[in-house]
This record gives structure tokens, sequence and C-alpha cells, in this order.
């Protein structure tokens, strides 16, 4: 852009030195962490974090290992999309991860087949029903509403009540918990259709996950939606000044989030051909985190899907560093929540410096 | 009549026991700029509150373009033409000028419910010529409001009302959470106004700001209109005593 575009009234204003996007800070330090294990592992291990070293394989970087760590943090990456959007309106969704459970478990059994090599499968709930080999769109189709009812009770909660979000939502996370248990009565659901199970096999996660980033970060840069959304997560009384409808908008913004919660229940019982109770415990959190890495500031109003994608890299590049260093597992824990806080910490001073500055 | 852009007539508004503006009959012509000047508590803000919707009046009738209105909330009131910038601002602090100047009706190429897609090109261009219009300085349309000064974001703030108040601007107190320069910027942009003809109320504490900009000027003093004076037969010492109560008014005399 040149500089005359920019200066309104006779102003001149220097375009090179906007500050740089927040995105490009995070992907700094996803840079930065990479290089500080492949430093570590070259130093202590003498093994590479990145590139291939066995000499049978014919690749520069380590493929399988850069597959893994996308593979492991798409599925949660599906849910922080979502978050990510409640966070920009200032919101907290503490239920994506019971969304998953629940809906995992009753998406999954109406995606059973009839017979598990000739034998009736002894897991099929409804096969007195015959609701068995369904085609995959009923699956789907039953997921998208477990979303979206789990959503709009959410949003409708946040906006009619006006209770915070942060105790609808965790009435919801034990209410959804509590529904994914008596679902089957803590029975895991297994043996879907091949229809059901292509759904998350291979790199299909990977696939879906990239989409609907790329949708969704769209939709916030160029829809009124994603407009009002860093809108109402800025000021919500301007907002609500300017007339923008507040209730209808926080409904809508917690029924995708349920919706993509549900989604990446499909995606996740898909890929492990089995839904349990107990699926998704503690995703929300990863979510959340993936989205404070990423740049989405809690405070709302700011924060973009770009960030997220790159913050759910951070976060699968630790866990991944943390098998290639040899470290327990128990470490990683204790260190995601490190991370998550030292991420909060430091969107809190980037504010005040650039309060400062300003 | 036709001239009239707003007129109110026993403007009443009580909270509770509390007659916080008793019999108001307010005026303002096509292309007027009107002062209201006032104590603390003396009715202005309220005033300005039971025009535009905020609260609903106890008593009294209001005529705004030609029509008696009765707006059910600050919406409606926009709609119908009247922009007031309030103390507060209004604007979101993460979104860039073009935004805040849009928000809540921003101009779209597609129509898609709320995914209409946003027309960014059209929403700056006329971003901008609404900045040259009010002669609004902002360095960096693209800037978010966060990274401005109190000046520069009041400015916006204006150059929104202006942008969009086809009928009457109402400033509570534009400049005073401002710096000399930023003041003189703010006013610069009423004078704007006024050679376009746009009709405004301004509410101020300052007297030299009042008596450069305004063409008239109305006291209010224990929830009354005290006075209704043209700046040329007026002068500061006489506002000052309207607004102490040392001058009595027309309608204060008669109540009493």
């Amino acid at each position: 852009m040149s500089q005359t575009s920019h200066g309104i009234g006779g102003l001149s204003y220097d375009a090179k030195k906007r500050p740089w996007p927040a995105e490009f800070n995070v992907f700094l330090a996803l840079v930065i962490l990479v290089g500080a294990f492949e430093l570590i592992g070259r130093v202590f291990l003498g093994d590479s974090f990145l590139f291939n070293t066995r000499d049978n394989v014919d690749a520069i970087f380590n493929e399988q290992r850069l597959q893994i760590i996308i593979l492991q943090v798409s599925i949660v990456g599906i849910i922080a999309i979502g978050v990510t959007q409640v966070i920009i309106c200032g919101g907290i969704d503490l239920s994506s991860g019971s969304i998953v459970g629940a809906t995992a478990m009753i998406a999954m059994s109406f995606a059973q087949v009839a017979t598990v090599n000739g034998n009736p499968n002894p897991k099929a709930m409804f096969i007195d029903y015959g609701w068995t080999d369904l085609p995959v769109i009923v699956p789907l189709l039953v997921a998208i509403g477990c979303g979206l009812i789990a959503g709009l009770i959410n949003g409708a909660l946040i906006a009619y009540t006006r209770i915070p979000p942060f105790i609808a939502t965790l009435g919801m996370m034990v209410t959804a918990r509590g529904i994914a248990k008596w679902w089957s009565k803590g029975q895991p659901i297994s043996f879907p259709t091949d229809s059901f199970a292509a759904i998350g096999k291979g790199l299909m996660p990977v696939i879906i996950f990239i989409s609907l980033a790329i949708l969704f970060q769209l939709i916030l840069s160029y829809t009124r939606y994603g407009k009002h959304c860093y809108a109402i997560g800025s000021n919500e009384d301007a907002a609500r000044m300017s007339g923008i409808k507040i209730a209808n908008h926080k409904v809508l913004v917690y029924v995708i989030a349920g919706i993509l919660a549900s989604i990446a229940a499909v995606v996740l019982s898909s890929k492990n051909l089995t839904a349990q109770a107990g699926m998704g415990v503690m995703y929300e959190l990863d979510a959340i985190a993936m989205a404070v890495i990423g740049g989405v500031s809690l405070s709302g109003g700011r924060g973009s899907i770009i960030g997220t994608v790159i913050g759910s890299l951070i976060f699968g590049v630790i866990i991944s560093g943390f098998t290639f260093l040899r470290l327990d597992a128990y470490y990683q824990e204790m260190v995601k929540g490190v991370i998550i806080v030292g991420a909060v910490v430091l969107d809190q001073w980037r504010q005040r410096r650039r309060a400062i500055g300003a | 009549m036709s001239d009239i852009v707003l007129k109110t007539e026993n403007l009443t508004k009580h909270y509770g026991g509390v007659h916080a503006l008793q019999e108001a009959n307010f005026e303002l012509r096509k292309g007027e700029h009107v002062a209201i000047m006032g104590d603390n508590g003396a009715g202005k803000s309220t005033f300005v509150r039971q025009i535009t919707g905020v609260e609903q009046r106890t008593d009294g009738k209001i005529w705004f373009d030609g029509k008696e209105v009765n707006f059910a909330g600050p919406i409606e009131a926009r709609e119908a033409g009247i922009e007031t910038v309030f103390q507060n601002l209004a604007l979101a602090d993460d979104l860039d000028v073009p935004s805040n100047l849009f928000l809540g009706r921003e101009k779209v190429l597609f129509n898609l419910g709320p995914f209409s897609i946003l027309d960014r090109k059209a929403m700056r261009r006329a971003t901008e010529a609404a900045l040259i219009r009010t002669a609004v300085k902002i360095p960096n349309l693209s800037s978010t409001i966060r990274h401005m000064s109190g000046g520069q974001r009041q400015c916006v703030a204006i150059a929104r009302t202006a942008t969009f108040a086809s009928k009457l601007i109402i400033m509570d107190e534009p400049t005073a959470a401002l710096g000399v320069q930023e003041t003189a910027q703010v006013e610069n942009i009423i004078r704007t106004l006024k050679e376009n003809g746009e009709p405004l109320i301004l509410i101020s504490h300052n007297m030299r700001q009042v008596f450069d900009l305004v063409d008239r000027i109305v006291v209010f003093r224990r929830g009354r209109i005290v006075a209704n004076l043209r700046k040329q037969d007026t002068d500061g010492n006489d506002i000052v005593a309207y607004i102490t109560g040392a001058k009595t008014g027309q309608a204060e005399l008669q109540a009493a």
C-alpha cells in the first residue's frame, strides 16, 4: 500500500512502521521452538527433530513425525476454531470436550454395522429396531444436531439469562458428560460402517481441520458475522448502541462452536473406530490453550484463526518434542499449564506495552 | 414550521421524586447550531436522553423532522436521523476506522444473512470521503482505535455521526477529555458541519467554545430552561448569571 492512500487530511503515514501482525510473533515462537528441539536433539541425543536421519528412507524431513504432530492437533484444532470465535466475541466455552464425548456416543450408535465377522454385532445399540448399516449421512446429521442443540442451550443461557459464559458452559460441560455416560450406560460403542470409518482415516482429520480453518478465517475476515464478533468482544456497549443484535449473534456464535465440537467428535470416533464416554476430556482446555497461544486475547476482540492454527502447531510440537526427548508424559501436562499461563501473561504484557506506546 | 428540525413541548422527566427536567420547550431550526449549558445536574443530559430515546419521558411531546415522534430506544432515534456522540464514545477499540464508522450498518457485496460478504473497499472509500468532508485528520485508516489518541478517537466518533446523521447531530461534551490541539481539531469539525448546514446540539461547559461555535445558547437550571439567547444578544457574564441563578429567566419567574 502506498503512503498516500493512508494519510487523510494531509497527514502522512509510513506504512513501514506498521507493527507486525500478532500472528507473525506466534509463528516466530513456533520456529524458535522447533529450532530449540532440533538443537537439544542434536547435542544430547545425536538425532534430528525435524530432518530425516534414517538411511533407508528417502526424504529430507522426518515426515512421519510431522504427520503425527499435525494429526495429533487436528481434532482438538477443529474445536479450537469454534473456541476462537467464542473468545473473540468476549466469551468462553468450557463445554466443547464434553460435547465431543456426548456427540461421539450418540452419533456412533447410529453408525454401527449389523454383523461383525458373520455374527450379530454385540455392541449395536439399535439392532432391535433395525437401525444398523445406515447411510453415513444419518450419523452425520445426528452429530450436527447434537452440537447444534448443545450450542443453542449455551448461547440462549448466555444471551437471555445473562449468566457469565463460564458458568453456562460449565453447566453444559458437566451435563453433556453425564449424557455421554448415560447413553450406553458407560459401555463403549464400536464397529462403525466403512463409510463412517472413512471420515477419520489417514490424513482426513488434517484435511477437515485445514478446510474448516480456511473457511472460518474467511468468515471472520470478510463477513458481517466476523466483524460483529470483533465488535462485541471489543466493546459490547458500543456494539449494542450501533444496533447490532447482540443476543442473536451470541447464540449463533455458541451454536457454531457446538457444531464444530460435534464435527470433531465424528472425526475422533471415526478415527478410533469406537466411541467412549470419556472421549474429549480436557479437550476444551487444550482448545482454549491453542487459541491463547495463537494470540487470541481472552479479554475479547483480538485474534484470528490463523493464529490459532499456529498455536495448535506449537502445541503439537511441544508434545511431540517431549516424546522425542523421551521425557515422561507427566512433564507434558506440567509444561502445558506453564505455557498457557505464559501465553496469557505475554498477552497482558503486550497490551500494556501497546497502551504506553499509543 | 417547515424549517424546524426538532421541537419539544413541555418535555418533563421525573426520576421518582426528583424532577430532573420540567416543561422544557425547545426548538431547533435547519442548519442551526445550539449550545446547551448549565451546571452539573441542571438537566442537560436528561434532556438529551429523552430526545434520543435512551430514556422514556414522563410527559411532553417531541416533534422531529415535521412529525411527532416516540422513540422506543436510541436505535429508533438513530434510524430517524438523530446521531449522538456519547461521552463514553461508543467505539470498538479493536476495529479499524472504516469498521467503526460502519458498525452495525456495514455495506455488503452479497447478502447472506449474518454471513453477508462485506464490501470493504466501498466502506473504505466512503470513510475517506467522510473524513475529508468533516476535515478529520487520521494518519492511518487501517490501524485500530486502540492505537489512537483521545482526540483522534473523538474525531472518528464525530465523523461517524456526521456520516450518517441526515438530520440532527447531538454532542455531549465532545472535548471534555481532550488537550488543546485536539479540542481545536474537534472544533474545526464542528465548523465544517456548520458550513455544510447540518444542525447540531452541543452540550458544553466551555464558554469560549460555545461563543466560538454556536448561533444560540440555551441555559438549563434545576431542570428548567431559564434562558434562550442568540449569541449576539448576550455575553459570558450574562450566561454565567443564568447558570448560577443570579439572573432568572422567564420560565422560572412564571413558576415562582
